[in-house]
């Protein structure tokens, strides 16, 4: 019998992961990122991972503490900071493999793994650098236009890392704001997917049944959840909170001065998720965060 | 009477590329070509469609910078997670970028400079949207800088957009909508209307020569220069202000110089 009460706590989740696992991290750039999922990978022992993410400070953070063997990525940025120091530091020392993709064809390989196929053609990725630096392989198009396409290959995920404004014990989830970004993709990519939220609740269907449209992603791709209220601070949750610049501000600073990740790690990461949130002002502060303006 | 300047001559100039576009999405990335795309609208194109940099379609251009954050009104919808079905893959949309170098082939690179892809001398922001966006829909650029360094001789270091390059070709792929429009520099207006779509030199910024602007490319231009780059008038400058209340724009181009180039 499935068991139904998916609620675990952020180091059951964690403890679910093993090394050399290809992990899936939602949101995009410095928006909606399940950071304190991230930052609970952080304090473990956990290690030579494939990251797959649409990329901000998680994937900055998990390349300074040297948690990345491989990164898939598009970009890597934090918007109004648009180079993520941790993230070149890793780059431009060598130290990690990459598969750089469009941000279009990531998406679609995201797609090819949750539909079970080897790949899904596109003509995106022609005329670049891309397919030879990732080894990709072009397929002819069997009908009578005959084209070339790159077969992108599918992404498949061994677990995704989420953070949502709503779930019950169920995992039956609500994702809110103005744009939810591949979330649900990444979900479907995944032999597990993991979520974080704002708020628990018992049974959706009595605290929020006019929200069900909200519902991204069905609750059985869903296999633990775990109430983490400012889970995706410093990066933006709206309508919950914006970004913390300031922090970001701090962390990105912290790339050149002292430069060291170990220096710094205690600040960024913490020994607990309410020591983390204390050093930036509590939830109070966190959810004072005013929405971004673009 | 303030004196017009470089930047905002070429928010001028780079709304010219939005013209007769038709129903499509105009983006434009950074503040000129954001400027720009919402000058297009307000003017000679109100059939541009354009998003409120976030995941909203509004009828009125949303204004750079500080602002209420609701004080944009959606008229529609289109967040990242529809972009590539709804915009970028169906050809319905035209971007002005400003990639970190362009060669003679139109080919573009965001992605890294200098060393090896498993070890880059600098890592920048990775290809984004780059290789679609060139393989889908047409794109034209801005460059603040006009230097060697942006305009580099033999080709970018990563090739992150498609261009021209025959040699990039993988024979039997579809290239039918690589559409390279327009480059707007702080120097001149060029496109690619040279054989084999070279790039031309199409105006001069006013007090600029040819001489100039071929001394700060990496490679050969065609002249094929028709005049002075126009002026933006009264009411572009006036639209251009309104969308940009913060005078964001003078940041742009170092010096926030004059738009007439100074006698040497």
């Amino acid at each position: 019998m499935t068991m139904l009460d998916k609620r675990m706590t952020p180091a059951d989740i964690v403890g679910q992961l093993s090394d050399g696992m290809t992990l899936g991290i939602g949101g995009w750039g410095p928006r909606r990122k399940p950071m304190a999922l991230v930052r609970e990978i952080l304090r473990s022992d956990l290690r030579d991972l494939t990251v797959v993410a649409y990329g901000g400070a998680d994937v900055g953070m998990l390349c300074a503490a040297g948690k990345v063997r491989k990164l898939v990525f598009a970009f890597v940025s934090l918007d109004a900071i648009p180079l993520e120091p941790w993230f070149r530091k890793s780059r431009e020392a060598g130290q990690i493999e990459v598969l750089e993709l469009d941000e279009g064809m990531f998406q679609w390989g995201l797609k090819a793994a949750a539909f079970g196929l080897p790949f899904l053609p596109t003509r995106v990725g022609l005329g670049t650098d891309l397919a030879e630096l990732g080894g990709l392989k072009t397929v002819q198009s069997p009908y009578a236009d005959g084209e070339t396409l790159i077969a992108m290959p599918a992404l498949k995920l061994d677990a995704a890392l989420l953070h949502v404004n709503r779930s019950d014990w169920r995992g039956n989830i609500q994702a809110f704001g103005p744009d939810v970004y591949y979330d649900e993709w990444f979900a479907r990519a995944a032999a597990k997917t993991y979520v974080s939220c704002e708020e628990l609740v018992d049974r959706m269907e009595d605290h929020y049944p006019g929200d069900a449209q909200a519902n991204i992603v069905e609750r059985a791709f869903i296999s633990g959840v775990s109430h983490i209220p400012c889970g995706a601070h410093p990066s933006s949750m709206p309508p919950a909170y914006g970004w913390d610049m300031k922090a970001f501000k701090a962390y990105a600073d912290a790339a050149k001065d002292p430069g060291d990740w170990a220096a710094v790690r205690d600040r960024f990461v913490g020994a607990s998720e309410e020591a983390y949130l204390a050093g930036f002002g509590g939830k109070e502060a966190v959810t004072a965060l005013p929405l971004p303006i673009f | 009477m303030t004196q017009v300047t470089l930047a905002e001559l070429c928010i001028f100039a780079c709304s010219e590329a939005f013209r007769n576009n038709g129903e499509i999405i105009a983006t434009g990335v950074g503040p000129v070509p954001r400027l720009a795309a919402g000058l297009a609208k307000l003017t000679h194109s109100p059939e541009l469609m354009m998003t409120d940099g976030e995941a909203y379609l509004v009828e009125q251009p949303v204004p750079l910078g500080p602002r209420g954050y609701d004080d944009r009104k959606a008229a529609g919808y289109l967040p990242f997670s529809r972009f590539f079905d709804a915009a970028v893959w169906t050809g319905r949309r035209h971007a002005m970028v400003t990639p970190t170098q362009i060669d003679r082939f139109g080919q573009i690179n965001l992605s890294q400079l200098g060393g090896t892809h498993r070890q880059p001398k600098t890592q920048m922001l990775g290809v984004r949207g780059f290789p679609g966006n060139t393989i889908y829909h047409p794109n034209s650029f801005f460059f603040p800088g006009h230097t060697t360094r942006v305009f580099v001789a033999g080709e970018v270091d990563m090739v992150s957009g498609v261009g021209y390059n025959p040699a990039k070709r993988v024979p039997g792929g579809n290239y039918s909508a690589v559409d390279l429009r327009t480059i707007v520099t702080n120097l001149c207006v060029m496109d690619f209307g040279g054989p084999d779509h070279a790039i031309r030199v199409i105006s001069l910024h006013p007090g600029v020569t040819f001489a100039e602007v071929q001394e700060a490319t990496g490679f050969a231009l065609i002249d094929a220069v028709a005049g002075e780059t126009a002026l933006p008038d009264a009411e572009a400058l006036a639209i251009i202000a309104s969308l940009d209340p913060h005078n964001i724009r003078a940041s742009v181009i170092k010096d926030n110089p004059p738009a007439r180039k100074a006698a040497a």
